[in-house]
């Protein structure tokens, strides 16, 4: 088992160890009087990444572009550890809630923004980022990473989850994982995968860095 | 540096004055740029800010800024999405009704226990048909109980989503009637722009007509009657009660397309007032 990043952390919540960062409160989740809260693996991929043991070449306190954010639940422990951190999500319902958790945190930075179109935030993203966690669950999702490959710095890494039903709701999941990694491979070098139904079915986690 | 679009490679804050928040919002919404650059450092270089501390601390003010501002626009634009959603409500309703009564009409001569309405047509929808002439009956049911299902979801959608476009005018009406209210206006905006008058009376426009040919009293009411604080009031004080309501909700609306936030001042003040109207003896 690969080492956690610093800033995360197995915990013992009612009994059970648990992945847990240190923060405010954001969805329900128990917190300990040292200010540690769970982090739920079953509502975050990256979570079911880590639970599984994947090496994501996280040690804390990097740069982060986070594509998905929905309303902030995975993000808001990756802002709980990482450095600056750029949330992307483009439906305005769940970025309503998504405010209120960067309100609480100084690094976050929410973005109303496309991520199929990263010009209308390159103004803003900074360059040489350390991190790129993607969790689109959209179709085009390789696309999307393909695109967003520009703010990765040379050593810099992708952790993708990739949704099969996203694609196709009726292809087997693994031709369609299939046909995400072979789009990514033209500007990625693909250094894991792994099947995270443990947590989340039809969903594969990948491991990425830029070619 | 310009007051227009910045160059194609700069970052939000070029050419922007650290104070000017309005202005680093709508860069950060409308602009663009070709290449991501080291803008942290670019913003210390040029002066922006005098650390990369502060630089973090300017965008997290201004991405959030920027961030609310556009979920307020955008979740204004929903306002028309509510206003086909109870059209398409008060559609599927009304043709329910009416072949509801083609089917008791129908379902009469075969049956002796059917019963005329919606609730009917789901009896007569729940039977075994026997004969092909049941068959289409029975089938013919099936379609007016699907379409009020239909007309319940419609319902249930406008009651989660107009407190998100409408949250003073849902408060208050209700989120039905707040919709019928924006969609009889013809859109949040056009709502918020009415005199609370007009508000008063929008949905009694045919009566309004017929008084304004002098064929009529003026009406004192339209769709708000369907409102507790209107139907619940004695008659004699109804009148006050729909101005007293109309001028509330022509406030709400202007609250909830020019802020969007939810401010409990106005309902309680508007329950004071109805108490009081209410607490007047009938005929006084
Ligand atoms: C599975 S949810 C993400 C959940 C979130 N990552 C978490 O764990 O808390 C996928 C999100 O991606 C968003 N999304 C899909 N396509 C997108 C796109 N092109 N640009 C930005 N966001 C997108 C959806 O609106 C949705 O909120």
């Amino acid at each position: 088992m690969t080492d956690l990043p610093e800033g995360v952390e197995r915990r013992t919540f009612d009994g059970r160890k648990r992945l847990a960062t240190r923060g405010e409160t954001v969805y329900g989740e128990p917190r300990d009087e040292e200010g540690w809260r769970a982090w739920d693996a079953g509502r975050s991929k990256l979570g079911a990444m880590f639970e599984h043991g994947m090496d994501t070449g996280l040690v804390g306190g990097e740069s982060v572009l986070y594509l998905g954010a929905a309303s902030g639940t995975t993000v808001s422990h990756v802002a709980d550890f990482a450095g600056p951190t750029y949330a992307v999500e483009f439906a305005a319902r769940p970025v309503r809630d998504l405010i209120d958790v960067a309100e609480a945190r100084g690094n976050l930075f929410p973005l109303l923004k496309d991520a199929r179109t990263p010009e209308t935030y390159t103004h803003v993203v900074e360059s040489d980022l350390d991190c790129i966690v993607q969790d689109v669950a959209t179709r085009g999702q390789a696309d999307v990473a393909v695109r967003n490959r520009r703010f990765l710095s040379d050593d810099g890494r992708l952790l993708a989850a990739v949704k099969a039903r996203s694609e196709d709701v009726v292809a087997d999941p693994e031709a369609v994982f299939e046909a995400f990694l072979e789009d990514l491979r033209d500007s990625y070098e693909v250094l894991e995968t792994q099947r995270l139904d443990r947590f989340h079915e039809d969903h594969l986690g990948v491991v990425a860095r830029p070619k | 540096m310009n007051d227009g679009a910045p160059s194609t490679n700069a970052g939000w804050f070029e050419g922007i004055d650290p104070d000017e928040s309005e202005r680093a919002s709508e860069v950060i919404t409308d602009g663009e740029a070709e290449e991501p650059r080291n803008w942290p450092a670019i913003a210390v270089e040029s002066g922006f800010v005098d650390s990369e501390e502060a630089y973090y601390e300017r965008l997290h003010e201004a991405s959030l800024d920027a961030t609310r501002r556009e979920v307020r626009e955008r979740e204004r634009a929903d306002d028309m999405q509510l206003v086909h959603s109870i059209r398409a409500m008060d559609d599927a309703e009304r043709t329910a009704n009416e072949l509801a009564e083609r089917l008791a009409e129908w379902a009469g001569t075969l049956f002796d226990d059917a019963d005329v309405g919606v609730d009917g047509a789901r009896a007569v929808a729940e039977r075994d048909p026997e004969t092909p002439l049941e068959e289409r009956v029975v089938s013919f049911a099936g379609r007016i109980a699907d379409l009020a299902d239909e007309r319940d979801d419609l319902r249930a959608f406008i009651e989660s989503r107009a407190p998100a476009v409408a949250p003073n005018l849902s408060e208050m009406a209700g989120p039905v009637l707040a919709a019928r209210l924006v969609a009889l206006a013809g859109g949040l905006e056009s709502l918020a722009k009415k005199p609370s008058g007009t508000v008063q009376v929008l949905g009694a426009e045919d009566a309004l007509f017929a008084h304004l040919k002098g064929r009529a009293p003026s009406p004192k009411h339209g769709v708000i009657y369907v409102h507790d604080y209107v139907r619940g009031t004695h008659p004699d004080h109804r009148g006050s009660a729909a101005r007293a309501f109309a001028g509330k909700l022509a406030i709400a609306a202007r609250i909830d397309h020019y802020s969007g936030e939810m401010k409990p001042g106005i309902h309680e003040e508007l329950r004071e007032r109805m108490e009081t109207i209410r607490a007047r003896e009938a005929g006084e």
